[in-house]
């Protein structure tokens, strides 16, 4: 990661320059330095240049907002607005986002923001006589995380699709702070639970990248091994919910057992189901060995899933309900900013396991699955592929798993900043850690594949039908603790 | 469609064995469990294990000692608050704390959860409270799952309880969507302040008798998550809890022993802080 330092005022020359070299925007964020706060932009170049972070002092006045440019930056701005109580000037959406109740400090700085709206969950309003409104949550039916959506409609037309998230924000980037890097890796997992293991790993690799260290080979087979089984069964819990959204019992049912044998193989893999406690900066907490029963296992579950693909593939009540459904162009999943299979499925070729290698994936490149139509087949179909190419990796992978030690002593120094990356199975998470005078935590910025996806959604759902919002919804397959943090 | 009834007829039965109410091993090889507190008095003034703890389950306190010794320092663990994330039993240089894989820990009294030297007394309220329990509900049971703040991990495995190889209905266990129908209410997450007043307006949409199920480190005391400017310290103090089922998170195998711990069908495996056998 190459860090520069930037005046406020270049800041959209750096961003049209970026663009035009076909580089995108990943974040803002703010830190404080001495008390003063400083502005943290991350931007990516391009497949294989390095990412950059752009360091800048932010003016008395406030900063800039730049989201009518980059759309994606907006709830960046707000959230740094609500967390660290830096003034964005003339954003188009200049209020709250994470933190809705006013009085409240923001949790970094401690300061209270000059600039006071109330939260409004619906932007524009929407009125007439036969609009209907509809609030859904935060308390939904059957075992589902909690959100609020609100609905304007028209008999089965949305006009308006509104939806409240960060009900479960839970401040844990402030969590972080202070803590030894050895200690946070527990923290990292549990940001988003079916995301442990991409989490944790971007985590890590961010401290390695800060302290300087190379993880010896064995360990990042096993970090690439421990991705995919987290890839695998996430797919099929989404390929489950996607049948259920369906009303394709058998399917779901299928689906759903398919996620436990992976969940199962994970727990024989490390220990534990959701693929906790086995991470930490340097490498792996412990050396790990397959039970002799695993690879029969394993191809059992290859097989199954195959024929399950094959089977989805051939229903057409199934399709029928995908093709055309909540469709996202592929402009829109770039300026607001889409990730893992939901922008490649609107055509965006970007894999950070390609493009950017890191663990094992140098030496066993993923095939990266693209599709052009955008709409919920596409998703369907590039997750297809994906389950498809997780085994194939996993068994290359397996096949080869060097001897030797799973950890090298990994000490960042103090004040250093450091950038780690994972392509989760929902897309990307990138973790930047800005460490104290101590070396340990001053500032841990987490983004999140489903903060990007659940920016995006919103464009798929206003003007569509209310019988495709569930189908539409489990297409994306974001989670809200992932968005909310 | 027709495809899909053969497709599933051929797939046979999925769905695990649950032998006279022991789920202990169902489906779950290889899963670490929370660490156990052995008879190995502690190292002198040694306490890298309560620093290692990332939620404050560990404390030091004066020990029984081993066989013959004087009292000497010792640790206290709550269930209540351990993750199950092994860093105590990682840097624990006399084996004093213990890896295990103890995870069906469903307990009805929080003092349960609480493994201290010095012996427990056993909570004969909760006891009557589970008779009670048994009496209305040995049979049914419907729950009403709150997510008041969660990572998302105790949804995953609360929704696999739902597939085959659980198949939580057999057992006459049903997740419904209104809390005017639910016994149960099973709440997840470190209850966030959003969160506080949906959680208990659910609460007192539930008819009486009605109870209250705290899963996870989180839902129990706050978890990772606690006291921050954000997150809560779980149901303390806000709602009354019959059963508490530690663990970061419970597996599948664990829930399904914790609800029918409440329905009186399966028995308590820890008691004051002591996983049995």
């Amino acid at each position: 990661m190459r860090i520069l330092h930037l005046p406020a005022g270049d800041i959209p020359n750096n961003i049209d320059h970026l663009l035009a070299q076909g580089g995108r925007m990943l974040m803002v964020y703010a830190t404080q330095i001495e008390g003063r706060n400083e502005a943290c932009y991350l931007a990516a170049p391009g497949i294989g240049k390095p990412f950059q972070l752009w360091l800048v002092d932010v003016p008395p006045g406030g900063l800039p907002s730049m989201a009518v440019h980059v759309p994606l930056l907006g709830w960046y701005e707000r959230e740094m607005q609500d967390l660290s109580g830096v003034g964005v000037l003339n954003h188009p959406e200049p209020f709250p986002l994470v933190i809705e109740h006013g009085d409240m400090p923001a949790p970094f700085t401690q300061t209270h923001s000059t600039a006071h709206y109330p939260a409004p969950h619906i932007v524009p309003e929407v009125e007439g006589d036969d609009v209907q409104e509809l609030d859904f949550g935060p308390i939904r039916a059957d075992v589902f995380e909690s959100a609020q959506f609100r609905f304007f409609y028209i008999g089965e037309r949305i006009l308006r699709y509104q939806p409240r998230l960060f009900l479960k924000h839970r401040g844990m980037e402030k969590r972080f702070q202070g803590l030894a890097p050895d200690a946070a890796v527990i923290l990292a997992e549990r940001v988003s639970g079916v995301g442990a293991l991409a989490h944790a790993l971007a985590f890590c690799q961010a401290i390695e990248d800060a302290a300087g260290v190379q993880v010896p080979p064995r360990a990042r087979v096993w970090r690439s091994v421990l991705g995919e089984l987290e890839r695998v069964y996430n797919h099929l819990h989404y390929l489950g919910a996607l049948a259920d959204a369906t009303s394709l019992k058998v399917g779901q049912a299928e689906g759903r057992l398919l996620e436990e044998q992976a969940k199962q193989l994970a727990a024989r893999a490390c220990g534990q189901r959701l693929l906790m406690n086995v991470l930490r900066p340097g490498g792996l907490r412990r050396n790990l060995a397959l039970m002799a029963d695993f690879l029969p296992r394993l191809d059992q579950l290859e097989a199954a899933s195959l024929r399950y693909l094959d089977q989805l593939e051939r229903t057409s009540t199934f399709l029928d309900r995908l093709h055309t459904t909540g469709s996202l162009p592929h402009t829109v999943a770039f300026d607001q900013g889409a990730t893992g299979p939901v922008e490649r499925a609107s055509g965006l070729d970007r894999d950070l396991r390609r493009d950017h290698p890191y663990a094992a994936y140098a030496d066993y490149s993923p095939l990266v699955a693209l599709h052009q139509d955008g709409d919920a087949y596409a998703r369907y179909h590039v997750h297809g592929a994906e389950l498809r190419a997780g085994f194939d990796l996993l068994r290359g992978l397996l096949g080869h798993l060097p001897d030797g030690a799973v950890h090298v002593p990994c000490t960042a120094s103090a004040g250093g900043i450091g950038l780690g990356w994972a392509e989760s199975p929902r897309g990307s998470v990138y973790y930047v850690v800005h460490l104290d005078r101590n070396a340990r935590l001053e500032r841990v910025k987490i983004k999140s594949p489903s903060y990007s996806n659940w920016r995006v959604f919103p464009y798929t759902v206003h003007g569509s039908n209310m019988m495709d919002y569930a189908i539409n919804e489990a297409s994306f397959g974001s989670t809200i603790a992932g968005c909310d943090r | 469609m027709s495809l899909w009834t053969f497709f599933g007829l051929a797939r046979g039965r999925a769905t695990s064995d649950w032998d006279g109410g022991d789920l202990r091993e169902a489906g779950q090889a290889g899963v670490q469990g929370m660490p156990r507190v052995s008879a190995q008095p502690c190292a002198e003034s040694c306490a890298v294990c309560v620093a290692a703890c990332p939620t404050d389950a560990l404390r030091l306190v004066e020990g029984p000692g081993g066989v013959g010794t004087a009292p000497g320092q010792s640790v206290a663990l709550d269930y209540g608050r351990c993750i199950a994330c092994q860093r105590c039993v990682e840097v624990c240089p006399t084996d004093t704390l213990k890896a295990s894989y103890d995870w069906a820990l469903a307990v009805r009294a929080r003092s349960d959860l609480q493994f201290d030297p010095a012996p427990a007394a056993l909570d004969a309220l909760a006891l009557d409270l589970q008779s009670a329990i048994a009496r209305r509900f040995r049979h049914s049971l419907h729950i009403r799952h709150v997510d008041a703040g969660s990572c998302n991990g105790c949804e995953s495995e609360l929704q696999a309880l739902m597939n085959p190889f659980y198949n939580l209905h057999r057992l006459g266990i049903f997740f419904t969507a209104s809390p005017r129908a639910a016994d149960l209410l099973l709440v997840t997450g470190t209850v966030t302040e959003p969160m506080r007043e949906p959680l208990r307006a659910a609460w007192e949409a539930m008819p009486e008798p009605k109870w209250v199920m705290a899963m996870g480190a989180c839902a129990i005391s706050g978890g990772v998550a606690r006291e921050g400017y954000a997150g809560g310290s779980g149901l303390q103090g806000l709602i009354p809890v019959d059963v508490y089922l530690p663990g970061c998170a419970p597996n599948p195998a664990a829930i399904m022993h914790a609800l029918l711990l409440l329905l009186g069908r399966s028995e308590q495996h820890l008691h004051g802080g002591r996983p049995d056998g």
